[in-house]
């Protein structure tokens, strides 16, 4: 009997893992969720009190060792505020001289609000579920917001349910961009183990970038291959950098701008490619 | 060896689905020290040590295809650590019969520890793209520390559940007899059958 189990489990493990998404066990598996998403949904809002307690309580402990860090992020921002403020004064007028149409709000790209239902406890999935799906107009690979920054993507979608993985997932990569002065681009990819920290790669061995700056997506475009996110959405800020592993490994550690473990409700960009810049004819 | 009678296999199934939608749709969503506990390899270790390592393994196998299912996850992984950690607490319970109040808390130790890194044996093996860091050891740490500290809770919770569906075991009513002095070698006969003209009125 136990030889039997062991069996079972290496055959679906083998038979999984070399099959598509649309194949039969894949299949099965998204029935099954669609049938467990509102006992879960129901679960979830019954033991919301219970869980916000602890997070009560969790979250306090937290803020509390964070107070002086975030008094000074709080002055660096506010300087930074002016700066951008007149920078955006001065853009304001430069697009307006060239004609240029620039809509790169969250509301162009057709957001969905969802609740989370259900999360992976597991260090190596990093996946949560939430309560909307392909009625909504969810798609597979939509991007997902909650916290303030991109969290991740959809990976699975069924008709009133959506499986996300989270941007710190073993299987996650995106084109990623630091807004310093070259603006400098990578690859964002997580580090495995750790869920507060992703790693930017592939940067230029002497690319100027410093702690602090903030990091968003490409939204690049090249040919037919175009990135799944539109640019722009905020994913984090450089961490401390350190030179020795920047020049040799060109990489730096991005700190996620979102709470990965904390958000309960997120934001799916259902049109990530609706409202891409464009240049206009005047 | 005979089948599980009926009441307690309504018990199990019962018992493995609670366990799954009350992980994911709460304790999941609570973070200790940056982890989340997790309910699921206490509970298999649990039906183990008190239904023997049949029914421990055949409630692992179940209750991780029902995870990875539910999870959306790699089909067979999970149950495969899970099978590992019910035959294990049941071969525990035959050969050893532990009787310490804290056996749960070693066990469940054992049993978080085996989950957390034969998951990550499991990841290395099928191929992780991804820089690894050395923080994740840290992470199984602290994961086995939490799920240490509510190991005896969810053991209680589960030996409530299920004990009164098991089927009565001859060396525990033995050992019950020994306690209470009906079979004491210890005792002389006279003693002994005294006891028994007394209870007996």
């Amino acid at each position: 009997m136990l030889a039997l189990l062991v069996v079972v489990s290496l055959i679906l493990l083998t038979a999984y893992f070399g099959e598509s998404p649309q194949s039969p066990l894949h299949s099965v598996q998204r029935g099954i969720v669609q049938v467990f998403s509102p006992v879960q949904a129901g679960a979830s809002k019954v033991l919301s009190p219970v869980r916000d307690v602890a997070n009560w309580v969790s979250d306090t402990l937290r803020a509390k060792s964070n107070v002086d860090k975030l008094r000074k992020t709080n002055r660096d921002l506010t300087a930074q505020l002016a700066t951008l403020k007149t920078e955006q004064l001065q853009n304001e007028q430069l697009t307006a001289e060239v004609g240029l149409d620039q809509t790169i709000g969250i509301r162009n790209y057709h957001p969905v609000g969802a609740n989370v239902t259900g999360r992976d406890p597991s260090l190596w999935y990093q996946q949560v579920e939430v309560d909307a799906g392909s009625d909504e107009g969810v798609e597979q690979g939509d991007p997902v917001l909650a916290d303030g920054g991109l969290v991740g993507d959809v990976t699975t979608v069924d008709a009133s349910v959506s499986i996300v993985t989270l941007i710190t997932a073993p299987s996650y990569a995106a084109a990623a961009q630091v807004t310093d002065r070259a603006g400098d681009q990578g690859i964002l990819a997580p580090s495995v183990g750790n869920p507060n920290q992703l790693l930017l790669t592939d940067l230029p061995g002497r690319a100027q970038v410093a702690q602090g700056d903030l990091v968003v997506t490409t939204g690049f475009k090249s040919g037919s291959l175009t990135s799944l996110y539109p640019p722009g959405l905020p994913i984090g800020t450089v961490g401390t950098v350190n030179p020795n592993q920047l020049f040799n490994n060109n990489e730096v550690p991005v700190s996620p701008t979102a709470d990965l473990r904390h958000f309960d409700s997120v934001q799916i960009l259902t049109r990530p490619h609706a409202a891409n810049v464009r240049a206009q004819v005047p | 060896m005979s089948p599980p009678p009926l009441r307690l296999i309504l018990r199990l199934v019962l018992l493995a689905l609670g366990t799954v939608v009350i992980q994911e749709a709460a304790v999941s969503q609570i973070s200790i020290f940056g982890i989340s506990a997790d309910l699921t390899p206490l509970m298999v270790m649990s039906v183990g040590l008190l239904a023997g390592s049949l029914t421990g393994a055949v409630m692992g196998f179940a209750t991780g295809l029902l995870v990875d299912t539910v999870l959306v996850q790699t089909l067979g992984i999970t149950s495969l650590l899970y099978i590992a950690i019910g035959y294990w607490a049941g071969r525990l319970r035959e050969l050893r019969d532990p009787a310490h109040g804290l056996v749960p808390l070693a066990a469940g130790a054992a049993a978080t520890a085996v989950a957390g890194i034969g998951m990550t044996l499991i990841q290395f093996l099928l191929g992780v793209d991804a820089p690894v860091s050395l923080l994740l050891f840290q992470q199984i740490f602290i994961t086995i520390l939490v799920n240490t500290l509510i190991s005896l809770p969810v053991y209680a919770v589960v030996r409530r559940i299920i004990h009164p569906a098991l089927p009565d075991d001859p060396r525990r009513r033995r050992r019950r007899a020994y306690t209470t002095g009906g079979l004491s070698p210890l005792q002389s006969s006279s003693k002994r059958l005294g006891q028994i003209t007394r209870g007996g009125g």
